[in-house]
């Protein structure tokens, strides 16, 4: 089967669905590859280094397609390279299912099968090929670095003999794969670095990136499936942007990455934040093409307003085209090779592997979007609900008073009553006893754990003190059987003894600092 | 005279419970050994000096051959055969106190009336008692432990009834024995109730599975101090009753130790079985994923890149004889600079402590072997882990999964590190019969084969850098 991958044509793309080191990989699967002319381009990637690595270039984009078992693409066709698909090919690509229906619908008409890329479910089996994940993490370094770009100042603090520079302020709202990747970008440069999410679960992540993480007082688990978060209700928007605007006055830079599936961007960073922030402060909406996050969001554009900068380009993976196509090649290989199980060059589109199925938008001129649910969530630490085993905190056992007494008055009157019957011989014996067990106990806690068998082994040899028993008893009470079991009893407790007191030592000698 | 020997018997017990109290710290425990060593041989002397003379050869004679003995099982036991070693001499202990129950009782020299015959001819009936189910449940452990009987446990029908007939009986012939004159009818009755309790020794332990090993050779611990107490009552001896208490009462919190870390009650355990009457909860133990088998040179790789190990050693390192491999490893880890550091569930291995006592065989310093609680907090930081024939006590079900049967028992979390390596032969399960999801997290791979020769391999492997 032939893998086409043709120069993306969208405005602004420079990415591309293939590298030299993916070309090979998808050949040892069995395909044959062929590339359009200056597809790599942008990325850096020169059709020389495609050539050498065994594909075969194509001189325009309707030579590269016309053969094509597989498309590979960044952006979704348009019309034109739609036309130049065959019918019965399969497309891989960022699709955008839940806003594209005429699309997916033109798709369906012509029998191309399709796979969005971004609609792999986020299980962690799944991973390797989650492209959407990949460009998150590029767009979260990149949005730092075009921040950098537009903010006057250094991220990190520093004292100079030419005066003092306070290091800037970050904040990231959304501490997603791409809040996480800008957290340890803007930390690495140097700046202070806080974090806002309202899925708790994620704090831990958030602080082992070396950020703040900030809460509001109210509490609400704002994880919903797939490992995105869902809506959250009026009190805690009301909290939270009470808290937004208390950081307003501080931060110099925000960086906001949230997003609600198959919903616009909610918004966050209003108006008045922007108002009260200082001149030269810069804001970066990566949820520019889902209508951002921030109120003066343009698509695609850099907006001043009362001095803040607000940057909403949308395609920021592309700008730093050849590390994103890099991994985007990576992820394609890797699914492909989960759809090849035979690495013969024919594709299976399987639907009972979950990643595949999610993936999948139009099969065989059906359109299978959506996918049914994930089964887990990718936040491993979010338990499933399950009420009838929860383990019910067992109330600390705390003995009441009342019944403590009444342990020892009953232990007591036992007490009395055996030494209103026995013997005194016998009280005499049983007192040492009872105080025996208690030093016991008091001694033996203290023993640590690494040396409880010498332990054993100790109070095994002490325990041939029976011996005594038995030494009393030989030739002393006149009976030849009496004697005759003392004599063996003498015996077995003399091994006891020396095996056990000897083994301790041999033990003990081997443990050493 | 009396009072002298009473005063070296003093002596001797002072000893015997400092003998305890060194073992509490690694410094003194040798010290603690030659206290017990000292108590000891204070406490025959003087009873040696106190008897007829015309027991001396007797006595020197079954000292004598005893001495050998003892010495030889001692001096040939290989550590990680210490479980049976400790096994079989607890069934002498209860060899010893019935042999000297029944002297007592056959003893002519006796003649009490009233309480004080009553008082001694219980301590005599609970003396043979425990000392019986001492002898055979320590014979069976043995057994078990040397690979001789299943370790399977053994699942009688109606076993529980079993036990309460065979204890009911043994109750009533009490109230027969206790009160009478010595007769032959007593004898007898008292013969019964010998076997009746070595064949409950035999049950009793028989029924526990191989893994529980360490509490019941606590308990059996616990039993021959419990006999060795009830010989003392017997005799008058305050020596006998105070060492078979100090005994009795560190056998008991071992066990209750090693229960707690299984997070099972100690009734469970002697009752036998895991997860009662052999039927296993492994119905929502269904986990995902795939495990991933890694190589032996990957995982020198991985050796050489991380900078904190863990190595968390299981029953499966002592049947493999792994201990010299892992501290080969160790020490090359060390040279390289590395931080190794070892973690111990309370409940590895066949014998409290056991992991602790190969290591040191091993030359393991003793400093860089952590208890669990010591060590668990420490795994997020942990780049590497090597989990060497441990299953159960790192199943993070325990702590996930409040469904699980083994839910609640304390593990070592080790899924929190970097990475982990699972050492192990195959994929089954291990004791408690529950599937471990910590081979299928993504972060674990898994070396299958013996532990021993991977190790070695990837010793091997490591050599060239």
């Amino acid at each position: 089967m032939i893998i086409a991958i043709p120069k993306e044509t969208a405005p602004g793309e420079s990415r591309v669905a293939a590298t030299p080191a993916s070309v090979k990989r998808l050949q040892s699967l069995g395909f044959d590859v062929v590339i359009e002319q200056g597809a790599g381009e942008g990325a850096n990637f020169p059709d020389t280094e495609y050539e050498q690595a065994g594909a075969k270039l194509c001189a325009n984009a309707t030579d590269c397609l016309s053969q094509a078992g597989i498309v590979l693409k960044v952006q979704q066709p348009n019309d034109a390279e739609l036309d130049l698909i065959p019918s019965g090919a399969t497309l891989v690509a960022f699709l955008k299912p839940a806003q594209n229906e005429a699309l997916l619908k033109k798709f369906a008409d012509k029998n191309i099968n399709a796979l969005a890329v971004e609609s792999i479910p986020r299980i962690s089996r799944a991973q390797k090929m989650d492209a959407l994940s990949s460009m998150a993490n590029i767009a979260g370094y990149r949005a730092v670095i075009e921040a950098a770009h537009e903010f006057g100042r250094f991220f990190t603090g520093q004292i100079t003999a030419a005066g003092k520079i306070p290091p800037a302020k970050v904040l990231v709202i959304g501490a997603g794969v791409a809040g996480l990747s800008a957290i340890g970008t803007a930390k690495s440069m140097g700046a202070i670095v806080r974090a806002f999410d309202t899925r708790p679960e994620v704090r831990e992540q958030v602080e082992s990136m070396g950020a703040e993480f900030l809460t509001v007082e109210i509490e609400e688990d704002g994880s919903g499936t797939g490992g995105y978060a869902k809506q959250m209700s009026k009190e805690f928007i009301d909290a939270e942007m009470a808290l937004f605007r208390e950081q307003a006055k501080e931060v110099d830079i925000v960086i906001t990455t949230a997003l609600i599936p198959g919903k616009p961007a909610p918004k966050l960073w209003l108006a008045d934040m922007v108002e009260t922030m200082a001149d030269g402060s810069v804001v970066v909406d990566l949820a520019a093409e889902m209508g951002g996050n921030c109120d003066f969001t343009e698509a695609d554009k850099k907006v001043v307003k009362s001095g803040v900068t607000i940057l909403g380009y949308t395609n920021l993976a592309s700008r730093a085209a050849t590390q994103s196509s890099t991994l985007y090649a990576t992820n394609l290989c890797h699914l492909l090779t989960d759809m090849t199980p035979e690495k013969n060059g024919e594709i299976e589109i399987n639907f009972e592997d979950e990643a595949i199925r999610g993936a999948t938008v139009v099969k065989e001129g059906e359109i299978t979007w959506p996918p049914p649910p994930p089964k887990i969530s990718a936040a491993p630490q979010q338990k499933q609900p399950e009420p009838q085993i929860e383990v019910e905190p067992k109330p600390e056992k705390k003995s009441s008073p009342l019944s403590l007494v009444a342990f020892w008055a009953v232990a007591g009157l036992l007490l009395l009553a055996l030494g209103k019957s026995a013997p005194a011989d016998f009280v005499a014996h049983f007192t040492v006893f009872v105080l025996s067990i208690f030093i016991g106990w008091q001694v033996i806690w203290n023993v640590s754990h690494a040396l409880h068998t010498p332990l054993m082994s100790v109070t095994n040899a002490i325990s041939g003190i029976v011996i005594i028993g038995a030494l009393l008893q030989v030739g002393a009470t006149g009976s030849f059987v009496v004697t005759v079991m003392a004599f063996i009893a003498v015996l077995v407790a003399s091994i006891n003894i020396f095996g056990g007191f000897f083994v301790t030592h041999r033990m003990l000698k081997m443990f050493r600092r | 005279m009396n009072s002298v020997i009473s005063m070296a018997y003093l002596f001797s017990a002072v000893m015997f419970i400092l003998s305890l109290g060194g073992l509490s710290a690694h410094e003194t425990a040798r010290r603690g050994n030659y206290y017990g060593m000292v108590g000891m041989a204070v406490a025959i002397i003087a009873t040696v000096a106190g008897i007829t003379s015309g027991a001396y050869l007797p006595v020197a004679i079954a000292m004598g051959v005893g001495a050998v003995i003892g010495i030889h099982l001692a001096r040939k036991v290989e550590m990680a055969a210490m479980p049976q070693l400790v096994a079989l001499l607890h069934s002498f202990v209860g060899l010893a106190a019935v042999l000297i129950g029944w002297g007592g009782y056959l003893d002519p020299r006796i003649n009490l009336e009233g309480a004080a015959h009553i008082v001694h001819n219980s301590e005599i009936y609970i003396g043979v008692f425990i000392g019986a189910i001492t002898l055979t449940g320590s014979i069976v452990a043995f057994g078990k432990l040397q690979g001789l009987i299943s370790g399977k446990p053994l699942m009688l029908p109606a076993r529980h009834w079993l036990n309460l007939i065979a204890l009911v009986i043994c109750v009533v012939l009490g109230a027969q024995f206790i009160p009478a004159d010595v007769s032959n009818a007593t004898i007898i009755n008292l013969l019964v109730m010998t076997g009746i309790a070595l064949l409950l020794g035999i049950h009793l332990i028989a029924a526990i599975g191989g893994a529980d090993m360490p509490v019941v050779i606590s308990m059996l611990n616990s039993y021959s101090g419990w006999a060795a107490a009830a010989t003392g009552f017997m005799l008058s001896n305050d020596l006998l009753i105070v060492i078979g208490a100090l005994v009795g009462s560190s056998g008991a919190i071992l066990s209750y130790i090693m229960c707690r870390g299984m997070n099972r009650s100690f009734i469970s355990v002697i009752l036998g079985g895991f997860g009662s009457d052999g039927e296993v909860a492994g119905g929502d133990s269904e986990v995902e994923g795939e495990a991933v088998a890694t190589t032996h040179d990957e995982l020198a790789d991985d050796l050489k890149a991380a900078k904190n190990i863990v190595i968390v050693p299981g029953f499966g390192m002592a049947v493999a004889h792994a201990q010299q491999a892992v501290s080969d490893l160790t020490d090359k880890l060390r040279k390289a600079g590395k931080t190794v550091r070892f973690g111990i569930h309370p409940v590895a291995g066949r014998l409290p402590g056991h992991m602790n006592v190969l290591l040191a065989e091993a030359n393991v310093p003793y400093d860089i072997v952590l208890e669990m609680e010591e060590i668990n907090d420490d795994f997020p930081e942990t780049d590497l882990v090597l989990v060497i024939g441990a299953n159960d006590t790192v199943n993070p079900d325990a702590v996930e999964k409040p469904g699980s049967p083994i839910a609640g028992m304390p593990v070592l979390e080790v899924w929190k590190a970097g990475k982990v390596v699972v050492l192990k032969r195959s994929m089954a399960s291990g004791y408690a019969g529950v599937a471990n999801p910590l081979f299928y997290k993504d972060n674990s791979r898994m070396l299958f084969g013996d532990a021993k020769e991977s190790l070695q391999s990837v010793l091997g492997k490591m050599n060239p850098a």
